[in-house]
């Protein structure tokens, strides 16, 4: 694959997406793009359809109508595997934090190595202190609380260094000083250049990631996503 | 194909951590085992049943070319010459080997076990026995049959076609029902193994989802549940045809006691069915756990 062309192209990009469960449209008529290296946030009232767009943009759900491409491809065109290699390249955060409840956190974290079939990284003791979980490394899954297994469902997403993280109310659970580290955690990694778009409904989050970096909002509102102004 | 045999050998070395991440099944493998070990049990039979009734037609067919009888039937004073008449039939026909006149004492003693020692077979108007030894290439009965009508009208060939030609396909029947036997085991374990591959499946959807979402392909998924299954197989086979082979040696020692089921069992080579019996059930699992959790795997996201 050319590097280049790579560099060049949008991360994300959606052209007309629309996304219905069953006969009523949930989302339509969405086209937006998301260039590498840029950080964006994902707004709008609960139930607007913030998780189902995230699940767009790792073909966990295909749109109904429209396009959906991931690095330059058109996700509906893929093949199973393609998707699955594809996935490699994005960190996520699902909203849930679905783990392995048979296996320890450390375990659960390395998982997205496991599967690409490869070793664990030297440097997950650091990124275990990160999150502040060593002390939970051996614990099995649901043992842990709703803020830990938020932290350690976002170290899985960056245990794989990924190219795109794509976290669904990844503070959704913890508390406002655990945010703020996590969000600085992002900001670092943004600012190495990954690509960021968290989807939160927490306005202070924006805030203060607004303070630090140049960020984008992202708003869904009537079944469209729109780019928010400075007014928030 | 290339990747089913590395397939195969990550297996049999064991690719740990395909195999890990899926939870441990317990009571459920138990049940995979069992009728694994079942149809084993019943498979070894089958085998046995099948090589046993192969060697009966094969030997009783042996005897059946080995050799035939001649009886040649005449009044006391025409005797000799039926005899030299039919001897030269029998001399001059493609496929026998030799042939031998039975003497007085030799015919005798074939009627001892008839009529007892006491009978004064002499006064019997016996017919005169010709055994006939044929050459490894056989000759024709029928052939023989008609030359011995137009110049030996007396004799008569008697080839113990009549009585073991039925008995030879009679074994020969059931040693065709044996592997039809057989087969049926072998889709059954398909089945076993489909359906219980595919409850597992089922069962750890959750599982398989969180493992789609971090990039695991359906390959990866699926070695995890067909290693499972294919050394559940191998085991549970194992297992049937040890218990298989026990109930075996012990039905044909009591078979040989009582003076029958002599061929039933296991000898020389035969014995490498013990050994091929489970790793046909492995292949036969992996083939089918594969095509069943791929084929479940597409429906799933
Ligand atoms: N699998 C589904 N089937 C049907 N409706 C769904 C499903 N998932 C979500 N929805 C509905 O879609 C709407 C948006 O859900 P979601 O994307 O989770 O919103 P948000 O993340 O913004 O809170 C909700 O009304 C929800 O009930
Ligand atoms: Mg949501």
């Amino acid at each position: 694959m050319n590097a280049t062309i790579e560099r060049d192209q949008n991360v994300i990009e959606l052209q007309a997406a629309s996304y219905s469960y069953g006969h009523t449209a949930l989302l339509s008529d969405m086209s937006f793009s998301i260039e590498p290296g840029s950080f964006h946030f994902l707004t709008g009232p609960s139930g607007a359809g913030k998780s189902t767009l995230l699940k767009l943009l790792y073909a966990e759900l295909l749109p109904s109508e429209g396009t959906v491409s991931l690095f330059g491809q058109s996700v509906d065109q893929m093949s199973r595997d393609q998707i699955a290699f594809l996935r490699r390249r994005i960190g996520l955060v699902h909203q849930n934090c679905d783990f392995l409840d048979h296996l320890s956190m450390t375990e659960n974290i390395c998982l997205p190595l496991t599967v690409a079939g490869q070793s664990a990284r030297d440097d997950l003791d650091q990124l275990l202190a990160w999150v502040g979980l060593t002390h939970r490394a051996d614990a099995l899954p649901p043992q842990l609380s709703g803020g830990e297994r938020q932290r350690a469902a976002l170290a899985r997403a960056l245990i794989q260094a990924p190219e795109v993280v794509l976290a669904d109310e990844p503070t959704g659970n913890i508390d406002w000083e655990m945010s703020q580290r996590l969000l600085t955690l992002l900001i670092e990694l943004n600012k190495m250049g990954t690509t960021v778009l968290i989807a939160t409904h927490d306005l202070n989050l924006i805030r203060l990631a607004k303070s630090e970096i140049a960020v984008r909002v992202l708003r869904i509102k009537d079944r469209q996503v729109q780019f928010a102004g400075s007014d928030l | 194909m290339k990747s089913i045999f590395a397939e195969i050998r990550g297996l049999l070395i064991g690719d740990t951590r395909a195999a890990m991440v899926v939870p441990p099944t317990g009571f459920t493998a138990y049940l995979t085992i069992f009728s694994t070990a079942t149809m084993a049990f019943l498979g070894i039979f089958a085998v046995v049943m099948a090589l046993s009734a192969g060697r009966v037609a094969d030997r009783w067919a042996q005897e059946l070319a080995k050799s035939a009888t001649v009886l040649v039937t005449a009044s006391q004073d025409q005797m000799q010459d039926a005899v030299a008449a039919t001897v030269r039939v029998l001399e001059t026909t493609a496929g026998v080997g030799s042939i031998r006149v039975l003497s007085d004492d030799e015919q005798r003693d074939l009627l001892v076990p008839w009529f007892g020692p006491d009978m004064p077979v002499d006064v019997l108007p016996l017919p005169q026995l010709i055994e006939v030894i044929p050459t490894s290439d056989g000759f024709d009965p029928e052939g023989l049959r008609l030359r011995l009508q137009g110049e030996a009208p007396d004799a008569i060939l008697d080839d113990h076609g009549r009585w073991q030609k039925p008995l030879i396909r009679a074994a020969q029947r059931l040693r065709l029902f044996s592997l039809f036997c057989l087969s049926l085991i072998a889709i059954t374990i398909i089945a076993v193994v489909t359906l219980a591959a595919k409850a597992a499946l089922s069962a750890n959807a959750k599982t398989i989802h969180v493992l789609r979402l971090v990039g695991a392909t359906d390959e990866f998924v699926a070695k995890a549940f067909v290693r499972r299954f294919t050394l559940r197989a191998i085991v549970g086979a194992a297992v049937g045809v040890i218990m298989g082979i026990i109930a075996i040696m012990l039905l044909s020692n009591a078979g040989k006691a009582a003076g029958f089921l002599t061929d039933f069992g296991l000898m020389g080579i035969n014995w490498l069915w013990p050994l091929i019996l489970p790793l046909l059930f492995g292949l036969l699992a992996f083939f089918a756990t594969r095509a069943a959790a791929l084929r479940l795997l597409r429906e799933l996201t």
